[in-house]
């Protein structure tokens, strides 16, 4: 009989965090900022019918970086847990606070297992405040063993996360309007694209832009359509 | 705990009946209800105009015969195009327009794209063939679906019998308790390609004939400031008419009414 090899707890959990880093490093960046009407996401992303940004509930959006079809469960999921909480009590009940204690004991669970792999995604959870200023905007940002934090005004997640957040610390400024927010977001995609080995082209194509708005009716989440994002964004089209 | 295993579907009403069936208890799993007070809504109606469609409701709920609440909100917006007005009783009523609602955007968001007109008036047929149970005791619940077919580009109305028959109508429809005195009206008043003026307007007059004939249902209030709830569906989205413009339609049709013939 052979002896049972023995891995410390520091060694699997290392072993499983590089893993997931080596996963996230690839994957293109989703950035969330405040602006004056609400929260801005603006993403990377080429694809026409899979997204990163999706709407969850009233005033809650989810942001994800990394394996697609992982998210895509995790949106769904949300999406269903919510709808069932905001059923048989009261929509308001719904939070993004809630949310994101699910999301972070099933990324946890998995996380933890032996015989699972861990999740290859980032996520942000974003409310929206209220109009009249009482309640403030809400980001969480979810890291892939579960372990999750508030962020203030703004968030990044993705593989160059680091160097976005080194631009947002210079150029943001509260109460931007959107087209501002806009083009900020859409500055640091193109200074990180401009400094890297393959750059990738930054056209109302290619990023994925969507908001929560205070102002809106019940449903605070709105997708902006291609035309709307080279209106705002004054990118020039590449083509 | 977070549960992926219903990833397949987006049928909310199905995760439901798994998952939480004590939330679908009046539903579908009647108790004997006969001979329970409760609360009755009485007139809907719903009439094709050149830019879409309006469905309206009056404002009252019976108890027998006692008035049991003035304000009832009978008209419901489901999704940007569509809305339900619904008769019978109250409570279950409600139930189904909420129900209704959260399967249509739960399947909105999950799947990207909004269900079609046709396929959300299928889904109601599915929800009041559900409330059967309740229906045999005399706990009717029927509801009259509008909204805009963003494809066809004109309003459409569905209505329901009691065990989940789905009929389309193609200009205008009322039921509940003054529905027939309603439809009395707008059979006389309907024209095809109506503008939107007329179209409120001759709404305006079947719920004040329902009201006249029928005791159930509500007229205008002008003390309490309590006015029949008028919805319009146009390619651009669901809007309230507001109470003011309410009132002033039935001004408008009092002072034709006092006229001398």
């Amino acid at each position: 009989m052979s002896t049972p090899y023995y891995v410390s707890p520091e060694q699997i959990r290392q072993d499983k965090e590089d893993f997931v880093r080596r996963g996230i490093q690839q994957t293109k960046e989703v950035i969330v900022l405040a602006y004056r009407d609400g929260l801005l996401m603006v993403a990377e992303n080429p694809r026409k019918t899979t997204f990163k940004i999706s709407e969850i509930y009233d005033r809650i959006a989810l942001a994800s970086a990394g394996r697609i079809a992982e998210y895509e469960a995790l949106r769904v999921a949300g999406i269903r847990e919510a709808e069932i909480k905001g059923f048989r009590y009261y929509r308001e009940d719904v939070t993004a606070k809630w949310l994101t204690n699910l999301y972070s004991q099933h990324m946890g669970a998995v996380a933890q297992a032996w015989d699972a792999k861990p999740l290859e995604i980032e996520l942000l959870v974003c409310e929206v405040g209220s109009e009249d200023g009482l309640h403030g905007n809400q980001i969480y940002h979810i890291a892939f063993d579960g372990i999750y934090w508030e962020e203030e005004k703004y968030a990044v997640i993705g593989g160059r996360a680091a160097a976005i957040r080194d631009i947002l610390e210079q150029e943001y400024a509260d109460n931007l309007e959107m087209q501002a927010a806009v083009q900020l977001a859409t500055r640091c995609f193109q200074t990180i694209e401009a400094a890297a080995e393959e750059a990738y082209d930054i056209t109302p194509q290619t990023i994925e832009v969507a908001c929560l708005e205070h102002g809106a009716e019940r449903r605070k989440f709105r997708r902006l359509s291609t035309q709307e994002i080279a209106e705002i964004a004054r990118i020039d089209d590449a083509t | 705990m977070l549960e992926l295993g219903d990833y397949g579907t987006s049928d909310f009403l199905q995760i439901l009946r798994r998952r939480h069936p004590e939330l679908l208890a009046t539903l579908d799993a009647p108790a004997n209800t006969a001979g329970i007070h409760h609360y009755e809504g009485t007139t809907v109606l719903a009439v094709v105009y050149d830019e879409g469609i309006v469905i309206a409701g009056d404002r009252q709920a019976t108890e027998g015969y006692q008035v049991g609440e003035r304000r009832i909100q009978k008209v419901y917006q489901i999704d940007r195009h569509s809305a339900i007005a619904i008769a019978g009783a109250a409570g279950p009523c409600i139930e189904m327009a909420k129900l209704f609602q959260v399967e249509v955007e739960f399947y909105e968001k999950t799947e990207g794209v909004s269900l079609s007109l046709e396929g959300q008036a299928n889904f109601l047929a599915h929800l009041v063939r559900s409330n059967l149970g309740l229906a045999l005791q005399g706990l009717i619940v029927l509801p009259l679906f509008a909204g805009y077919d963003v494809k066809r580009q004109h309003g459409r109305i569905f209505k329901y019998d009691a065990i989940g028959g789905r009929y389309e109508e193609d200009d205008y429809y009322a039921i509940g308790s003054g529905g027939k005195d309603a439809r009395a009206t707008l059979k006389k008043r309907y024209r095809p390609k109506l503008s939107q003026h007329d179209a409120l307007g001759i709404v305006a007059e079947a719920l004040w004939d329902a009201a006249d004939e029928d005791i159930a249902t509500g007229g205008p209030d002008f003390i309490r400031k309590i006015f029949p709830m008028m919805n319009l569906i146009t390619e651009a989205g669901v809007s309230e008419i507001p109470d003011d413009t309410v009132a002033a339609l039935y001004r408008e049709l009092i002072a034709r009414l006092e006229q001398p013939r």
